[in-house]
């Protein structure tokens, strides 16, 4: 069993110094990169199917800037392969339409049964780019993936997909893309040999000639998106603080919900 | 005279997802000062349903009767044909829910348009350049604008972000037909699970209890739900509750979770930490109760009781049932 999980390097939400540059791009280097939380999920899910059929490759694929390959080690110490990372300088400012575009082109150099993806991403949050590489490549799409279920002959597989009053079960043949949820299961902790292994696990880097793709198709200059103003929100007021009785903390609850009109 | 479209998202039995109402009261409002149509676009086995509930919000719906999309999902049967119809009307925007299906369709709609999306806004303008598309990134810290460079693209919309509100009048519905040239692989579904007792979904509540570490087990989740039951709110927890196991992901806030805005936000137990609070800091009124002081949710809740959540939620439930009125 092959499978390509999609990495993305964000800055560390729990840092919460995540700021925008002055061309209105988010300023990677103010804040250190993490694996993208959701992406550290389906990659346990794919670590768990190669361990449970007892064989098969796990592949990384990232597009980022050059620091990438640090990130991508924890994820190859947590048991990945090998690492493809998709770096050029005409991808500064790359919006979600070309990001699909190149990630495709760099997925169609690659052997695969499943594509993984996070649902979406901690920085930008948008959460539509897998679907987006999913059409460009012609492949069945299932997301907000809680289970991962591929049949005993490697033909099909089974995910149920968290809907609004439970799941529904979806069925594909491979290849397919999966985008998943934290509800696949807790990722591990890489182990000493883990990290010992991923510093000499092997990480290819593409460029946009490698994969084909023309530079002037993509990237910033042809961004579709941009931002036009920032600004803080509004702050909130100061935080009114009750200590008394527990019935004294209710009424004030109730007092102040029914000030609001909200009860 | 230009466009601006809503796609609507399946809701239940057939019928018009609440977020779709939403969005299609903020087109209404958005065309209204853009000096564009509004219209809604129904693509479903049997669109009628949902057309009639989405044309008390707009003036004119198309439906695209798609058999296909009775048994498999959704967004890759309704994305060939929404392509289709912007190949061949090319409206200034389209609009979708930021829900899953929604983002599911705009992900693909995009890869078969070149269109660029926008997404989880917050608030819409129009400008000379097009849409004008207000988000709270890095977990509500910064509020953006940010426009479409060629004037037009796809825009997803937050949950209660606006309040479904039925124009004068309701509109006419036209059937539609579309080429799809290219069909995306639809993926069968082989099953619609309804879990018992599923609870109800976070992000389109008004009201939002949610327990963290504090409520202590499972069982400690049973006044979470009182309460919420009181106010007439859905139950939500922290990551710490989920991955022990305590209550369904489906119901987890936060980084990993969802991101909601609900009018308020009652945290039982919960500290606040940076990974849940990026999921519901922009809540309009958030009131906290937790023994510790010093817990972080102290500095961004409107109103923080110190006390013990099980004795303070008890008293609460106490009064809530029985206020007047």
């Amino acid at each position: 069993m092959r499978i390509v999980v999609l990495v993305k390097p964000v800055p560390d939400p729990a840092s919460a110094g995540e700021r925008l540059g002055a061309d209105g791009r988010l300023d990677r280097a103010a804040v250190p990169a993490v694996v993208n939380g959701n992406d550290e999920y389906v990659l346990e899910a794919a670590l768990k199917l190669i361990e449970a059929a007892g064989e098969g490759e796990i592949t990384l694929l990232t597009m980022a800037p050059t620091n990438a390959p640090e990130t991508l080690r924890k994820a190859l110490a947590m048991g990945a392969h090998r690492g493809v990372h998709v770096s050029d300088v005409a991808l500064g400012g790359s919006c979600a339409v070309s990001t699909a575009r190149v990630l495709a082109a760099a997925l169609r150099q690659l052997e695969f049964d499943m594509v993984f993806a996070g649902i979406d991403a901690s920085d930008g949050v948008g959460g539509i780019v897998p679907a987006a590489i999913a059409a460009h490549l012609g492949l069945p799409f299932l997301s907000y993936a809680a289970r991962i279920e591929p049949d005993m002959f490697g033909r099909t597989v089974r995910v149920r997909r968290i809907s609004a009053t439970g799941y529904d079960v979806l069925e594909a043949p491979l290849p397919v893309l999966i985008a998943g949820t934290q509800a696949l299961g807790e990722p591990r902790y890489p182990s000493l040999k883990g990290i010992m292994a991923a510093r000499g696990k092997e990480i290819v880097t593409r460029s946009l000639a490698d994969l084909g793709v023309d530079a002037i198709s993509v990237g910033g200059a042809v961004a579709t998106t941009a931002v036009l103003d920032s600004r803080m929100p509004p702050a909130r007021a100061a935080t009114e603080i009750v200590r008394g009785t527990p019935d004294e903390g209710a009424a004030r609850i109730v007092e102040f919900l029914a000030d609001r009109r909200i009860i | 005279m230009g466009t601006i479209w809503v796609v609507a998202e399946p809701g239940l039995d057939g019928g018009l997802a609440r977020i779709s109402a939403e969005a299609a009261t903020l087109v209404r409002d958005l065309a209204a000062t853009a000096g564009r149509d509004a219209i809604g676009i129904v693509v479903a086995p049997d669109p009628a349903a949902a057309a009639a509930d989405l044309a008390t919000y707009l003036p004119v719906v198309w439906t695209i009767a798609e058999p296909a999309a009775a048994d498999n999902a959704w967004s890759a049967v309704a994305a060939g044909h929404v392509a289709a119809l912007i190949a061949e009307d090319s409206p200034d925007a389209v609009f979708v829910g930021a829900g899953a299906d929604g983002r599911d369709l705009a992900g693909a709609v995009s890869a078969l348009t070149g269109l660029g999306v926008l997404v989880n806004a917050t608030g819409v303008a129009w400008t000379d350049d097009g849409p004008a598309i207000e988000m709270s990134v890095f977990g509500g810290k910064l509020l953006t604008t940010s426009g479409f460079t060629s004037g037009r693209g796809i825009v997803t919309v937050r949950p209660n972000v606006a309040t479904a509100a039925p124009a004068d009048a309701p509109g006419r519905v036209e059937a539609r037909t579309t080429t799809v040239a290219k069909p995306l692989p639809a993926v069968r579904v082989v099953d619609r699970v309804n879990e018992q007792n599923a609870a109800a979904p976070i992000e389109e509540a008004r009201i939002i209890v949610a327990g963290g570490r504090g409520v202590g087990g499972p069982d400690g989740f049973r006044i979470v739900r009182e309460i919420a039951e009181a106010l007439g709110g859905a139950v939500g927890a922290t990551r710490a509750a989920v991955d022990s196991g305590w209550i369904p992901y489906s119901q987890q806030i936060g980084q990993t979770g969802k991101i909601v805005k609900p009018e308020l936000y009652l945290a039982l137990g919960i500290s606040g930490a940076i990974q849940h609070k990026v999921g519901m800091r922009t809540s309009g009124t958030i009131v906290a109760v937790n023994r510790d002081a010093d817990a972080p949710i102290a500095d961004f809740a409107d109103l923080f009781v110190v006390g013990d959540l099980f004795e303070v939620g008890a008293a609460l439930v106490e009064r809530i049932r029985t206020r007047p009125g």
